[in-house]
């Protein structure tokens, strides 16, 4: 029996700020960051949006798409590392959103940028179990970048929210791979505003060996190779990381290009690698095979691959696509961004 | 005073080893150099170690015995000494041993260098290395190290016309170099017009002007002379080590352009080994930054004062040339774990005399020169070394 994505729904803030707006203020030349970042703007929220408000949108443009109702969700699992509360779950919120209370089990998810895949594989192991029919993963942002920290230019805002079931499903999960360790490369510690992290040891130590180890294993697992799939899709902190560990692996930049939309939005973190997959399911034919490996810092890999079934015809433009969510932003100045993001205290 | 020869060497992979620890990269050198010289540690009667901030970037002191114990040399209660100026704190440790074996003090005794930097973030790591500097009147005051060079840099280009295309074939070279050197941090050949593009790090001065952030150990092996060849069939010796300080600072020097601690501590050394410049094969300097190497080789009197730029950019100083000036890849190419630089040119040379170079071997090279730099000059430790 076929398991898998039934609907998913994006949701990005619609303003921006471009890096040479931020590069002005710090004094950094906006040519270096965009050569070496490969970023070129990212998504800010608004003042009255936070993850809590993107999943909830999310969750709705899921539910649009299908023709799912909030009753019919048997779980929620909303993976973020800003969570508006560290107390009180903002799973629950989206619940009451959508209507999908009292009835269903939910929590909140923290892995860093991964959060999100851990939330999509918990689902997809209660509906394999039949606990429930239909469960909804969310990743979703606002990620915080400190004043004149690299991190600034990349720490975005946005989240998806994927339902998982055996009926009507879109695109099968076949198979996934965790790969994880003990590794301090970003953390934030209970009560600091902005997070630390280990400079150029959040690379190579970091994010190249949790995702190639994650990918490989996955490969390994499934039999298969980087050839047998039409998309791949890599947690995408910036433009360059995920180029590069698509090369190493053997994935062509043809294969990588339709789910790389860091360059106008940035890093969505938890939203990251859901946010770049949900492009490819935009675009995705019946039968085309997807790869996907995410990475949470901290540190770890959550790699699955997926085969689009025809009943994406039947979803397919239904819901806001990426690409309109990228369209017509609103660019800011960095005092009005300093203002959204809570910077200045009012 | 005796005749010093080296009979073993060791180098680790220079680089970002974000697996190895300080004391994972002493061990792995030092072991090299036993096991080239043939020895065990058992033989080891005394151990200098270059370092210059174990202190900032592992926040560890006490070297000394750190190393002594981790080589597991602590059964024989080994004297063992860390030895610090700034960046010639592997030509220092050197020198120290030398010294100790010429005197008869001791038989034989380890050089090693060591430095490990990548457990720091950046804003460390310049810190740590400002303290090269004057901390009171320079770095205190918002110099920072690429700084100073910068000024050297800007200085030398007003007086002598050196270019900003000749201070990039500096690394050019030395990463054409490194290409060749499987030990080399980088191993990616580079143009001018990539040094000239990179982002500005300090006014003339690019990214690929300046040397990197680098993990690294070596060790050599020194005996008396005369027991050279119970350890190897290519002895290899200690012509001069000759050393001279200089002000701290940069603004009490007597020229911008010139270190003029190169050219004593030269002087010195052709003195003492009775050779010419003529004589020297090969050299490895103190690239730094690229200024630096082209004022090391004005002021080792390579070439004349002014000379340094068009020479480099003519191809004077590449693996063919009459002075192929730093086959390692420098520290540009090579990497630049600060305390272990000296050392790891004595290495470099030592193979380049053994002929053991592989694709960077210098056809015939019988003499060498290693010229390693304290700060902006404060210290220079200049070091021949001859079949």
């Amino acid at each position: 029996m076929s398991i898998g994505i039934t609907t998913y729904g994006v949701y990005i803030p619609r303003y921006r700020i471009r890096v040479e707006e931020i590069a002005r203020v710090w004094g950094d030349d906006p040519n270096d960051i965009k050569k070496g970042l490969g970023v070129f703007e990212k998504s800010v929220p608004d003042r009255d949006e936070d993850t809590a408000t993107i999943a909830v949108e999310a969750a709705r443009s899921a539910l649009q798409r299908s023709g799912l109702a909030g009753v019919d969700i048997g779980a929620i699992y909303v993976g973020s590392e800003s969570h508006p509360y560290a107390v009180k779950p903002t799973a629950t919120i989206v619940a009451e959103a959508i209507r999908a209370t009292p009835e269903l089990m939910a929590a909140d998810y923290e892995f860093a940028c991964k959060a999100g895949t851990a939330a999509l594989q918990t689902c997809l192991g209660l509906v394999a179990a039949d606990y429930i029919k239909y469960g909804m993963a969310i990743g979703a942002d606002t990620a915080q970048g400190a004043p004149a920290d690299a991190l600034e230019y990349t720490a975005a805002a946005g989240g998806a929210a994927y339902v998982v079931g055996k009926n009507h499903v879109i695109a099968e999960i076949e198979d996934t791979y965790s790969f994880t360790t003990d590794t301090f490369d970003f953390w934030r510690r209970q009560g600091e505003q902005y997070p630390k992290h280990g400079g150029r040891f959040t690379g190579e130590p970091g994010y190249f060996k949790h995702v190639l180890a994650g990918a490989r294993g996955l490969l390994h697992k499934t039999h298969s190779k980087p050839e047998d799939f039409d998309f791949a899709v890599f947690h995408q902190p910036n433009g360059k990381f995920p180029r590069r560990v698509a090369s190493t692996l053997g994935f062509s930049q043809q294969q990588v290009k339709q789910g790389l939309v860091v360059e106008k939005l940035g890093n969505a973190y938890s939203g990251s690698s859901l946010i770049g997959l949900a492009s490819v399911l935009d675009v995705a034919e019946p039968g085309s095979r997807i790869f996907m490996t995410s990475f949470g810092s901290g540190a770890g890999s959550d790699s699955f691959t997926f085969r689009v079934t025809e009943d994406i015809d039947n979803v397919q433009g239904q819901a806001p696509t990426v690409a309109e969510l990228l369209a017509a932003p609103i660019y800011l100045d960095y005092a009005l961004y300093a203002k959204h993001k809570n910077k200045i205290v009012l | 005073m005796r005749e010093v020869a080296i009979v073993g060497i060791g180098c680790t992979k220079f680089g970002e080893m974000w697996d190895k620890s300080f004391r994972d990269l002493f061990i792995e050198a030092g072991l090299m150099a036993l096991e080239d010289a043939g020895m065990s540690g058992a033989d080891v009667e005394a151990l200098y170690g270059g370092n210059m901030s174990s202190g900032i970037f592992i926040e560890q002191e006490h070297v000394g015995a750190l190393i002594a114990d981790y080589s597991g040399l602590i059964s024989n209660s080994v004297p063992s000494t860390r030895v610090e100026a700034a960046c010639a704190s592997g030509g220092l440790a050197l020198r120290s041993g030398v010294i100790a074996v010429a005197s008869e003090y001791h038989d034989i005794v380890i050089s090693a260098g060591i430095e490990k930097m990548t457990d720091v973030g950046p804003e460390k790591a310049m810190d740590a290395l400002a303290a090269a500097a004057d901390r009171e009147w320079e770095a205190a005051v918002g110099a920072t190290f690429p700084g100073l060079y910068a000024m050297m840099a800007r200085a030398h280009m007003n007086e002598f016309g050196t270019t900003r295309e000749q201070l990039a074939q500096v690394a050019v070279k030395n990463h054409y170099h490194g290409s060749m050197n499987p030990k080399a941090q980088f191993r990616n050949r580079i143009t001018i017009d990539a040094v000239i593009s990179s982002p500005l790090v300090a006014d003339p001065l690019r990214l690929f002007d300046c040397s990197p952030i680098t993990d690294g150990a070596a060790a050599v092996i020194l005996v008396p002379a005369e027991r050279a060849r119970e350890f190897t069939d290519t002895p290899i010796y200690v012509k001069a080590a000759a050393q001279a300080s200089d002000t701290i600072s940069l603004h009490d020097r007597r020229s911008l352009t010139s270190i003029d601690a190169t050219r004593i501590a030269a002087d010195r050394a052709f003195k003492t080994a009775r050779l010419q410049r003529s004589n020297i094969d090969v050299a490895e300097v103190h690239d730094c930054f690229t200024i630096a190497e082209i004022m090391a080789i004005e002021d080792l009197a390579f070439f004349e004062k002014g000379r340094g730029g068009p020479a480099t950019l003519a191809g004077e100083t590449a693996i063919g040339s009459k002075i192929p000036i730093n086959t390692s890849g420098g520290l540009k190419a090579c990497g630049h774990p600060v305390g272990a630089t000296g050392i790891k040119q004595a290495v470099e040379i030592v193979e380049q005399l053994r002929g053991d170079a592989g694709k960077r071997q210098v056809e015939g090279a019988e003499v060498g020169l290693t010229h390693n730099v304290g700060g902006t000059g404060g210290t220079v430790v200049v070091h021949i070394l001859a079949r």
